[in-house]
């Protein structure tokens, strides 16, 4: 659950890798989903062009957004659906909420969406004493076990069945020891079904919101968003402002990298198009309810840096392939969005909470040469580094340790006799206090043999020694105080 | 033509003789060669620990100290990205702009020379370490990631040259070593357990010796080989390419080579 805030992503990921097997298993798991990623990108031929193409698309959205959303409006409005504009999360939980009070619901179903778990709806539904069910497997899960998602596509990635075994014997009425996938999912099953029939509303989020049409795309693989929203009369979408493509059309590359990037499917089981409520519910016809949230994305828009990340289809490959994310799992983020792609947007969010996350990276750029849509990712992060540090978000000590390290490094000359003191002093001192001194990075490793002499010392004395300086070398001898 | 060495800062401190090594192959091209003793750093550590104002004054001289070169090679690969990648934006202009291009990787530089291939065997089984901002900043080498036309690899093809050097087959080959600069310190336990699976991978692909453009990877999985007592050298590639040069005096820099055989 909820770990303090104060708790940042490295001390969360030690306690992670401590238990090397379900790292190992963890790590496995998730290469698994690359490498199926990976077969996949193979079947498309023109899968680089596919990204240029995708990228280029929400990268000319994100310059046009009000008059994209002034025209999905219209459409879905005259198509018969409500649309309603929320500024952060607050109004959206008090729309959402507002919308099934009025209509007296206290049972609703919910597939996934990131954006409601960004704004903590279930939380604030649960308050005002509406029972909201997420109706996704591995969503159902980590709710049953009343904890967020470690994943954007794979709630439950974290989970070994053996635990799921063991929720479910506290939950449902079924025997102990039940770790057969099938059997889980048949009493998971079970209990959404009677879930499904007695909710009064569904609320679904949206993948792609068509401007041409006003239409909401939602892609699930369970089939729950159908479900949960063909039953009852209320359907609320909720949607991020950056989810807005202009045609029906430009579905086409996204949907082909999308199921692809995330799971290595070539396609989703649903892709489910909602276009306005449906006339033939009931006498009156049902009623379909969007909610585009903004929640901080108008701010990193606005961040030229940054505003690429709005291109981000939440396919979750850049998780599945950070080698960090990987060994850490997604909890040790403390973000509603882990990997690095919330590395990049939670701390643009919350700089304070999260200025920790854009370190929780190696800066290896796996993430931007898998991202569907070109988003830079690890530029990002290294930029969002300096940008946070700027904003007083960096410890004192790395800075105070930075700022003398360059102005060292500015003097060639005291480098030179501050570091020949340094490595006199390192081969003297006892290796005991120089592990210690040298901590974190001696925790798990050896020092290196400190040289008596650095290359520039030796360099020197040796040119000196052989006469062995090229022409070049002594034409420049005057430009280094220690060259012979 | 006219070459600079410049060695950065970890090399010049704690691997002299991985920038001898460097400095005989470039010789060997038979470039004019200097070195520039007073180029320190790239400016890396500031840029990735997010100190990047720092690197600013840095890349101001650095582009004073490299002038009149046609190329400055530098024997690690991160580095190299470093500057090709953020001079520009530390030190706008034109002059930035033809620093960033003339500085190379040091077995990108060997290959454009269409250098000599070693006439010393060395009869290991080799693991290559991608460094990852070889691969993804400098181009060297085609990520598993992407799709596009396979890029050179100037590494594999300098060690491929090599009499009796084997390369091996690894399960992850450009899986990132967890090294990352601050990255190694800051995120300690994941930097360690990123470098201990590669460590089993190249194990596992039955390497004696594991090898990279850059150094940093090296050190940080040397200290965990080291810590765990595994039967594993870690060499730069400049030390197993320059061999044979390294012979004629430069003692220490092959001096823990007989422990190998």
């Amino acid at each position: 659950m909820a770990e303090s805030r104060r708790t940042v992503h490295s001390d969360r990921a030690r306690r992670f890798v401590a238990d090397e097997a379900r790292t190992r298993w963890h790590d496995e798991a998730l290469w698994f989903v690359r490498s199926k990623r990976d077969a996949a990108a193979d079947q498309v031929p023109d899968w680089e062009a596919l990204r240029t193409e995708a990228g280029g698309i929400k990268r000319a959205v994100l310059s046009r957004l009000p008059e994209l959303w002034r025209q999905f409006e219209e459409e879905a409005t005259q198509a018969g659906a409500v649309v309603h504009w929320a500024r952060d999360a607050a109004e959206h939980n008090q729309t959402v909420a507002s919308l099934l009070e009025e209509r007296g619901v206290r049972r609703v179903v919910k597939s996934k969406s990131m954006l409601t778990e960004e704004c903590g709806l279930n939380a604030d539904l649960e308050r005002r004493n509406i029972e909201v069910v997420d109706t996704d497997l591995g969503e159902r899960i980590v709710q049953l076990r009343n904890e967020p998602p470690s994943h954007i596509v794979m709630p439950a990635i974290h989970l070994q069945r053996e635990q799921v075994g063991a929720l479910f014997e506290q939950e449902f009425d079924c025997p102990p020891g039940i770790t057969d996938p099938d059997t889980l999912v048949a009493l998971a099953r079970k209990d959404l079904r009677a879930r499904f029939l007695g909710a009064q509303a569904g609320i679904t989020g949206v993948n792609f919101a068509v401007a041409e049409t006003g239409t909401c795309v939602v892609v699930t693989n369970e089939g729950n968003a159908d479900l949960g929203t063909a039953l009852p009369e209320l359907h609320i979408a909720c949607v991020g402002l950056e989810k807005i493509i202009p045609e029906t059309r430009d579905l086409a590359p996204f949907l082909r990298l999308l199921a692809r990037s995330a799971t290595g499917q070539p396609i989703s089981a649903y892709t489910s198009h909602f276009r306005g409520p449906r006339a033939d519910w009931g006498p009156r016809g049902s009623e379909l309810h969007i909610i585009v949230v903004d929640n901080g994305r108008s701010r990193l828009l606005a961040e030229p840096a940054f505003r690429e990340a709005l291109a981000c289809i939440r396919c979750g490959a850049c998780l599945n392939t950070c080698p960090v994310y990987r060994r850490s799992g997604g909890h040790s983020y403390g973000a509603t969005i882990p990997g690095p792609i919330g590395s990049v947007v939670e701390p643009n969010r919350s700089p304070s909470r999260h200025s920790d996350l854009p370190h929780a990276c190696s800066l290896c750029g796996s993430c931007s040469d898998v991202c569907p849509v070109r988003v830079p990712l690890h530029h990002q992060l290294l930029t969002l580094r300096s940008h946070l540090s700027e904003a007083g978000h960096s410890p004192r000590g790395r800075r105070w340790a930075l700022a003398t390290t360059a102005g060292i490094l500015r003097h060639p000359r005291l480098f030179r006799s501050v570091s020949r003191w340094g490595r006199q002093l390192a081969r003297v001192m006892p290796e005991r206090w120089l592990e210690r001194w040298a901590l974190p990075w001696t925790r798990e490793r050896a020092l290196p043999p400190i040289p008596a002499q650095s290359f520039r010392e030796l360099y020197s004395t040796r040119a000196r020694r052989e006469g062995g300086l090229s022409k070049s070398d002594r034409a420049r001898r005057e430009d280094g105080p220690q060259a012979p | 033509m006219r070459v600079a060495l410049f060695i950065p800062c970890y090399v010049d401190q704690l691997r002299p003789r991985v920038a001898f090594a460097t400095l005989e192959l470039l010789r060997a091209t038979g470039a004019s060669v200097r070195f520039e003793p007073d180029a320190l750093c790239c400016g890396q550590p500031f840029l990735t620990a997010g100190e990047e104002r720092h690197g600013r004054a840095l890349g101001r001289r650095l582009i004073d100290l490299f002038r009149e070169d046609d190329a400055i090679v530098m024997p690690s690969a991160s580095c190299v990205a470093t500057l090709r990648r953020h001079l520009e934006r530390w030190a706008p202009g034109p002059e930035a702009r033809s620093m960033a291009e003339r500085v190379l990787e040091l077995t990108e530089f060997l290959i454009d020379q269409d250098t000599e291939t070693p006439a010393l065997p060395f009869p290991h089984r080799v693991g290559l370490h991608a460094s990852c901002h070889g691969l993804r900043e400098l181009g060297l080498g085609t990520a598993t990631e992407t799709r596009e036309p396979p890029r050179r690899d100037p590494a594999a093809q300098l060690l491929s040259r090599v009499p009796g050097l084997e390369l091996v087959d690894l399960t992850r080959r450009d899986e990132c070593c967890g090294f990352g600069g601050i990255f190694a310190v800051q995120e300690d336990a994941v930097s360690s357990r990123m470098g201990l699976d590669r460590l089993a991978d190249h194990r596992g692909g039955g390497a004696e010796v594991l090898t990279s453009t850059d150094l940093s990877c090296l050190l940080h999985l040397e200290g965990l080989a080291q810590r765990r007592k595994m039967p594993m050298r870690l060499l730069h590639v400049a030390e197993i390419l320059a061999e044979s040069s390294l012979e004629k005096g430069w003692d220490h820099a092959v001096r823990d080579r007989g422990s190998l055989s």
